[in-house]
C-alpha cells in the first residue's frame, strides 16, 4: 500500500478552551471528530494517513484538563495531564507510587513530556496490520491477518481473542485498575463514572474499540481513592528494547498485609489481550495465604489458566506466570521450579 | 450511497468487505410498510373470500373436529428454527445498532442449530412428510391468476378453489425463506472457518480476499432479507384471521370450521383416527383413513 508518510490530510482544527465547548464540538461532529490529547498515537495515525478524520479537537488548551489535585478521598487527575507531572507529583510518589513507576516506564523522556494520563489508557492497538492500514476486523474488516499460521503475531493475545488478537499496549492502564481508580467520562447524557476496569473492553464487546468511549464522548479525570495509599506496591514490565517499548507484558498489583498474610490485594496484567485483565481469581486465591515465592507459583498457574498461544506468541504464556509469581511472592523469590 | 463497504486488500485490490449497515434500516422499514399497507388493504379494500364449491356433505359430516395439521415433531422443528433465527438475527444485528455484547459464540452456536435443525427438515420433510405440500402446483398458479381477475372488477372470472394444505402466500413465503435462509447458512459455515469454533481449525485464507468478501456481502444480504420475512412472517402469525394457523403450530390441529372454510379437502385430505366412529364408513373423496 502506498503510503505518503509525514504529510498528515487536511482536516480542519478546534481548540476549545473548555471542556463544555470541547463536548458541544465532538457531539456535533460525531464520527467525523478525532480526539487529540498529546498527539503521541495519534500524529502516527494522521502522518501515515490511515485515518483520515474530517475535524480534529485539540484539547491541549482546556486547563480543567490538566494538572493533579487533592480530593476529599484522594487524587484527581485531568486527563490531560502529562505522565511527567504525575511521575514527578509528590504525592503520588508518595501514595500511589505504583502509578508513578508504571508512567516512568512509558517510552522516552520526551514522549512522557508530551503524552498524557487520558492518552496513555485510550490509545489504540499496536498490531502492525492495523496499523498499516490493512482492512482487519478492527479496522472495520472482516479478517484478522495477525491470526494466522505466517502471521507475525509475536506482540498478540494470548487471552481473550475473539477474531481481533491485538492487545491493550498501555503501561498505566494496569497500575489504574489495582489502584481501583475510577475514569471520569462526560457523555450526552451527563457524568459517567467507570471504575478502571471497565473503561476497556475486549473484541468480543467492540471490535473497533479498546475502551468504551464513544464518539461524543470524552475522558475528563481519573480518580484515585485513597484505599490503597500506601501499600505494597509492584510494577514491571517486560519489553523488547528496555530503554523505549511498548509492554510485551506488564503487572501491577496492590497489596495489604497483615500478620505475614495478604489481607487485600488487586492485581492487572496487560499486553496479553486486548484490554487489560483485572485476575480477580487470583485475588480470590491468595487472599489469607503468605506473600511468598509458593503462593507465587500457584498464583502464577492460575493466572494463565485458558491462555491460547498463537503461532509465534507461547513465549507469554510462561512469562505473564513469572511476572504474577514475581508481583504475589516478590522478585527475589522468583525462581521458577516446576 | 453506496450499498456495499469496500476496503482495500494488502495486495492493492478493492474488495467487498460487508454490505452498508444501513439496508438493516431499510429491511425493518420495508417490515413495517409491509405491515401498513396490508392491514390498510384488508380493512379498507379487500373482498369477502370466495371459493368455487368444493366437497360434499358427506365430507364435511365426516371431518372431526380437530383436523391434525403439523405433527409434533413438525411443531418442534419449526420452534427450535424460530429460537435461532430470532437469536441469530438478534446477535448480528443488535450490535450493530449500538447495543454491545459479547455476540459471535452465541451467533454461530445458534447457527450451528439452525444448521442441524434445516439438515433435519429436508430429510423429515422428504421421507416422512407430504413433500409437494408446500411446494406451488398447477391449481395454485391457476386460482392466482383468477383471484387477481375477480380483485380488478371481473366478476365473470370463475371463483378460485379452496387451498390445499398450504395457501400460495404460504408457499412463496416457504421459498423465499429457503432461498434467504440457505444463502445465509452455507456462507455462514464458511464464515466459521474465520473464527474460533469447536468444528473446524481457523482458516482465514480459505478462499480469497474478493470470495471471502463476497460471501459476506451475500451472508448480509440474506441476513437484512430474513429480518424482513420474519417481520411479516411474524405480523402474519398475529393477525386475527389467521390465528387458527398459528394455533395449528402450538397445538398441532385446527378447527374443523376453519378447515372446511379454508381449505379443499379434496386438496388436503384429512387422516381420521382408526378411532373416530366414522372410520369404518365407506371412504369418500377427501377423507383418508389413518387406521
Amino acid at each position: 500500500m502506498a503510503v505518503i508518510r509525514d504529510v498528515m490530510p487536511a482536516f480542519e482544527l478546534f481548540q476549545p478552551t473548555s471542556i463544555a465547548d470541547a463536548q458541544k464540538l465532538l457531539q456535533q461532529q460525531g464520527h467525523d471528530a478525532w480526539v487529540l490529547a498529546g498527539g503521541m498515537d495519534s500524529f502516527d495515525w494522521l502522518k501515515d494517513r490511515i485515518k483520515k478524520p474530517k475535524v480534529v479537537v485539540d484539547l491541549s488548551g482546556i486547563t480543567e484538563l490538566k494538572g493533579v489535585r487533592t480530593a476529599a478521598d484522594g487524587i484527581e487527575m485531568g486527563a490531560m495531564t502529562t505522565l511527567t507531572e504525575i511521575i514527578q507529583h509528590p504525592i503520588i510518589r508518595e501514595k500511589y507510587k505504583l502509578l508513578a513507576e508504571s508512567a516512568e516506564l512509558v517510552a522516552s523522556p520526551q514522549i512522557r513530556n508530551q503524552g498524557t494520563i487520558g492518552g496513555n489508557v485510550s490509545q489504540d492497538a499496536r498490531c502492525w496490520y492495523y496499523r498499516a492500514g490493512w482492512p482487519c476486523y478492527r479496522a472495520g474488516g472482516n479478517i484478522c491477518y495477525a491470526d494466522t499460521p505466517e502471521g507475525r503475531n509475536r506482540e498478540h493475545a494470548i487471552l481473550y481473542a475473539d477474531r481481533c488478537v491485538a492487545v491493550n499496549p498501555s503501561d498505566t492502564a494496569p497500575a489504574l485498575i489495582a489502584l481501583d481508580a475510577k475514569f471520569v467520562i462526560r457523555t450526552s447524557k451527563g457524568e459517567r463514572v467507570v471504575d478502571a476496569e471497565d473503561y476497556f473492553i475486549g473484541p468480543d464487546i467492540d471490535i473497533t474499540r479498546l475502551h468504551i468511549l464513544k464518539p461524543g464522548d470524552l475522558l475528563t479525570a481519573i480518580r484515585i481513592p485513597s484505599t490503597w495509599a500506601g501499600a505494597q506496591f509492584h510494577f514491571e514490565k517486560v519489553r523488547d528494547r528496555n530503554v523505549w517499548d511498548f509492554p510485551l507484558l506488564n503487572v501491577a498489583s496492590v497489596m495489604m498485609v497483615s500478620s505475614g498474610r495478604i489481607e487485600r490485594i488487586r492485581i492487572a496484567v496487560n499486553g496479553a489481550a486486548a484490554r487489560p485483565l483485572r485476575l480477580k481469581v487470583v485475588e480470590d486465591a491468595v487472599r489469607g495465604k503468605p506473600p511468598n515465592a509458593a503462593t507465587g507459583e500457584m498464583a502464577g498457574k492460575l493466572a494463565v489458566q485458558g491462555a491460547v498461544p498463537l503461532q509465534f506468541n507461547a513465549y507469554k504464556i510462561p512469562l505473564m506466570r513469572n511476572l504474577v509469581k514475581r508481583a504475589i511472592g516478590g522478585v527475589q523469590e522468583a525462581t521458577w521450579t516446576s | 450511497m453506496d450499498f456495499l463497504e469496500w476496503a482495500r486488500s494488502p495486495w492493492g485490490q478493492n474488495v467487498p468487505i460487508h454490505i452498508a449497515w444501513f439496508l438493516i434500516w431499510v429491511a425493518v422499514i420495508a417490515g413495517l410498510l409491509f405491515f401498513i399497507v396490508h392491514a390498510t388493504y384488508l380493512r379498507y379494500f379487500a373482498k369477502p373470500k370466495e371459493f368455487a364449491i368444493s366437497g360434499s356433505p358427506l365430507i364435511a359430516a365426516r371431518i372431526p373436529e380437530h383436523v391434525p395439521r403439523h405433527s409434533l415433531t413438525a411443531r418442534l422443528f419449526h420452534w427450535i428454527m424460530a429460537v435461532s433465527m430470532f437469536t441469530l438475527l438478534f446477535t448480528a444485528f443488535l450490535p450493530r445498532v449500538g447495543i454491545q455484547f459479547d455476540w459471535v459464540t452465541y451467533h454461530w452456536i445458534a447457527g450451528s442449530v439452525l444448521t442441524v435443525s434445516i439438515l433435519f427438515h429436508i430429510v423429515h420433510a422428504s421421507f416422512f412428510m407430504d413433500f409437494w405440500s408446500i411446494w406451488p402446483d398447477r391449481i395454485d398458479v391457476r386460482d392466482a391468476w383468477r383471484r387477481i381477475l375477480r380483485f380488478f372488477g371481473k366478476p365473470a372470472a370463475p371463483p378460485p378453489d379452496k387451498f390445499a394444505k398450504y395457501p400460495l402466500e404460504n408457499k412463496l413465503y416457504h421459498g423465499a425463506i429457503i432461498a434467504a435462509g440457505l444463502s445465509a447458512i452455507v456462507t455462514g459455515v464458511f464464515m466459521m472457518f474465520r473464527v474460533r469454533t469447536i468444528f473446524f481449525p481457523r482458516n482465514p485464507y480459505l478462499l480469497s480476499d474478493m470470495t471471502w468478501g463476497l460471501m459476506y456481502v451475500l451472508h448480509g444480504l440474506a441476513g437484512v432479507g430474513l429480518i424482513a420475512l420474519i417481520m411479516v412472517h411474524v405480523y402474519f402469525g398475529l393477525r386475527p384471521e389467521k390465528r387458527a394457523i398459528t394455533k395449528s403450530m402450538i397445538f398441532g390441529w385446527m378447527s374443523r370450521d376453519f378447515y372446511l372454510e379454508e381449505h379443499d379437502p379434496r386438496r388436503w385430505p384429512v387422516e381420521i383416527p382408526a378411532s373416530s366412529p366414522a372410520s369404518g364408513d365407506a371412504e369418500p373423496e377427501g377423507v383418508r383413513d389413518a387406521g
